[in-house]
């Protein structure tokens, strides 16, 4: 379990960089963001959710089972909206309204 | 390498959920100067960072605190502090309602009431429960938080606790902190065992890999009690992705079945060491793999269980929809995690008292570091960050702040300036834990031997981590974010050795799978329902036998 940065998209203002609980993601020279240790990503999703710009997505491990998959989110008031993107380009969208509880 | 020296009244160590509480509750009742010292970032530190599903530690209408506490006594087979698991009961409800208040959603039906799950849980939506939780922290005009300073040792002397050592890990800072009290909270101790997917997803595990027993080794170090290293935690997840079982079970009621369709969770029992052994068991047995079968539910189950999981494991749901198929159709494979060690689920940890003081004079601990008192999770922590905060308000008022010998800071700057220079050194960090991981896997314990060993096998271990402990003294940092990675490492060195001793010392098995002795498969009650505890002296790790401290009883340090 890992992260992509996508730098074309990163602006460099460094949230995912300040919010991950292992400090794993640095800003380079190029003043743009990049995960300095991806083995030891936790998976979490905190950077995912932090950034502005929706450069990061998060993908499984082929360890683990993993297709290839990327999944970010875009938050939207109180709607934070999980969108997948299969290799084959299938998007899938799920909308979570944080007002609400589970149901479990 | 810039050197800072500060000073407090008290000192929290980890801003997790214990620490933030206990900062919150300090502000509200005193004036007192409060330092946190978190190695990452309040925001999504700690257990909490992707999320919970739900607080699984609540008393619900028609239920009492004694209840609670008899429940988590049941799943420990009585090795648990009773004083200590009611204090925590007493206070769990309140403290949910206090994060309702922070802004938590927490599930209430037509008249206000919340929504229980079961005996003890509740239904929320805890995507953003750590910065919540943070948010309240970061506005409280008493409470300084140094984010990226990671707490290496205490300075303790007479056994009284003056201080801490840290380094800035991106300031290139050594810390000196003074304070009149400190309260450790760092969490529990991941990574000591060999991760079920060691390789590139070595980190997507149960526990945080970030929580690596610093505040269980610097205790260990200072001479402090510990207890029950012996009971150690093994989770039932969903495999790979690591993901909670119990929104299944509880959620859609899904059963354990093995790869012939039968449920075997009654052969075994339901207590939480059980559930992994009969999962081992039945894998052993050529009956694997095992599931929790979904196979049936409704789609609008399947849309509540996808929701659900990427409020706090999203790999999870990623995995179901990557699969093109949902848990309706397709059972949810499921295998034990690597031991953890993890006083919030199991009752491992510093040996308190009521009011959550250590052994060593100034030294409080809450949460997943505290022994005792196992099944606290979420509420319990903030619960015990609650207790301690209450008990050092009223210590310091009876003691000063002591002064940190100047020898004592240069000690310790040197140890950080040796790793820092380039010395003859053969190895990296990153070798020698894996060395540790395998060391543990094979002989004390871990996936590889079904969770069991016997005292051999421990004898051996211990001697590999002795020879680890002494490789570890010449590795080489390049930054001061590898240098809290050679610290990391030595904490769980230290830890491990304790888990060693305390595996050998309980002659039974009480726990299938969580300590599972070979050399004595048999529960021993007139012997062992006791605490296994233990304290270095000089440099050897001492077992001490305590009695259990039962209902109404409730036990005080006596120095």
């Amino acid at each position: 379990m890992s992260i992509a940065i996508d730098k074309s998209k990163c602006i460099g203002c460094g949230k995912c960089h300040n919010v991950c609980p292992g400090t794993l993601i640095k800003i380079g020279e190029d003043k743009k963001a990049f995960i300095k240790y991806p083995k030891d990503c936790w998976g979490c999703t905190s950077c995912v959710k932090e950034c502005p710009v929706y450069a990061i997505r998060f993908y499984l491990g082929a360890d683990i089972g993993g297709m290839g998959s990327l999944v970010h989110t875009e938050k939207n008031g109180d709607i934070l909206k999980w969108i997948i993107e299969k290799q084959s380009g299938e998007i899938s969208e799920i909308d979570i309204n944080q007002k609400e509880s589970n149901k479990y | 390498m810039k050197i800072e020296k500060l000073k407090t009244d008290i000192l929290i160590i980890g801003g997790g959920t214990a620490g933030c509480y206990a900062a919150l509750t300090i502000s509200e009742n005193s004036d007192a100067k409060v330092l946190i010292c978190e190695k990452a970032h309040i925001k999504r530190s700690g257990c909490l960072a992707a999320g919970v599903n739900a607080l699984n530690a609540y008393i619900v209408e028609g239920r009492v605190p004694q209840d609670y506490v008899d429940y988590a006594k049941k799943d420990a087979d009585g090795i648990v502090r009773e004083d200590l698991l009611l204090t925590m009961s007493e206070r769990l409800n309140a403290v949910t309602e206090r994060l309702e208040q922070l802004g938590l959603v927490i599930l209430k039906d037509e008249n206000g009431k919340y929504v229980a799950r079961g005996n003890r849980n509740l239904k929320i939506n805890g995507e953003n429960i750590k910065p919540i939780l943070a948010g309240a922290v970061e506005k409280l005009p008493n409470v300084t938080i140094l984010n990226r300073v990671n707490i290496t040792d205490y300075d303790v002397e007479n056994n009284r606790i003056k201080g801490a050592f840290g380094i800035g890990i991106e300031n290139d800072t050594f810390y000196s902190i003074e304070a009149n009290a400190v309260i450790v909270a760092t969490g529990g101790a991941a990574g000591l065992y060999k991760p079920n997917n060691p390789g590139f997803s070595r980190h997507k595990m149960w526990y945080p890999p970030f929580n690596t027993g610093a505040g269980y080794a610097m205790g260990i170090n200072a001479g402090a009690e510990m207890t029950t290293f012996e009971m150690r935690f093994i989770a039932l997840r969903c495999k790979d992705t690591i993901a909670p079982t119990g929104t299944l079970a509880q959620g859609v009621g899904a059963k354990q079945i093995n790869s012939l369709g039968e449920v075997y969770e009654t052969k075994y029992g339901i207590t939480t060491s059980e559930r992994v052994y009969g999962t081992v068991n039945e894998n052993q047995e050529g009956r694997g793999p095992c599931y929790l079968r979904t196979e049936g539910i409704t789609p609008e189950q399947d849309e509540s269980l996808i929701k659900a999981y990427l409020n706090m494991a999203p790999s999870q749901t990623l995995k179901w929809i990557e699969s093109g198929r949902m848990p309706s159709e397709q059972n949810v494979e499921i295998e034990g995690t690597e031991p953890y060690i993890v006083g919030g689920h199991t009752a491992s940890g510093y040996w308190v008292d009521t009011k959550r003081a250590t052994t060593v004079k100034g030294l409080y601990a809450a949460g997943d570091v505290a022994g005792g008192s196992p099944q606290k999770y979420v509420t319990g922590a903030l619960a015990e960050g609650e207790i301690a905060a209450y008990a050092v308000i009223d210590f310091i008022k009876d003691n000063e702040i002591q002064s940190i010998d100047e020898n004592k800071i240069n000690e310790k700057i040197s140890e950080v300036e040796k790793f820092l220079s380039k010395g003859d050194t053969r190895f990296t960090t990153e070798q020698l834990e894996e060395a540790m991981q395998t060391v543990m896997d094979s002989y004390a314990g871990g996936i590889k031997t079904n969770y069991r060993f016997n005292e051999k096998q421990l004898n051996i271990a211990d001697k590999k981590i002795v020879d680890l402990q002494k490789l570890s003294e010449s590795l080489h940092a390049e930054d001061f974010q590898e240098l809290m990675y050679i610290y990391e490492l030595r904490e769980r060195l230290t830890v491990c050795r304790s888990v060693i001793a305390h595996l050998k010392a309980r002659h039974e098995t009480r726990w299938h799978s969580f300590a599972e002795n070979l050399d004595y498969p048999e529960k021993d009650n007139e012997n062992f329902l006791k605490y296994v505890n233990s304290r270095l002296e000089n440099g050897e790790i001492k077992i001490i036998i305590r009695d259990l401290v039962e209902r109404g009883a409730a036990y005080e340090h006596s120095n």
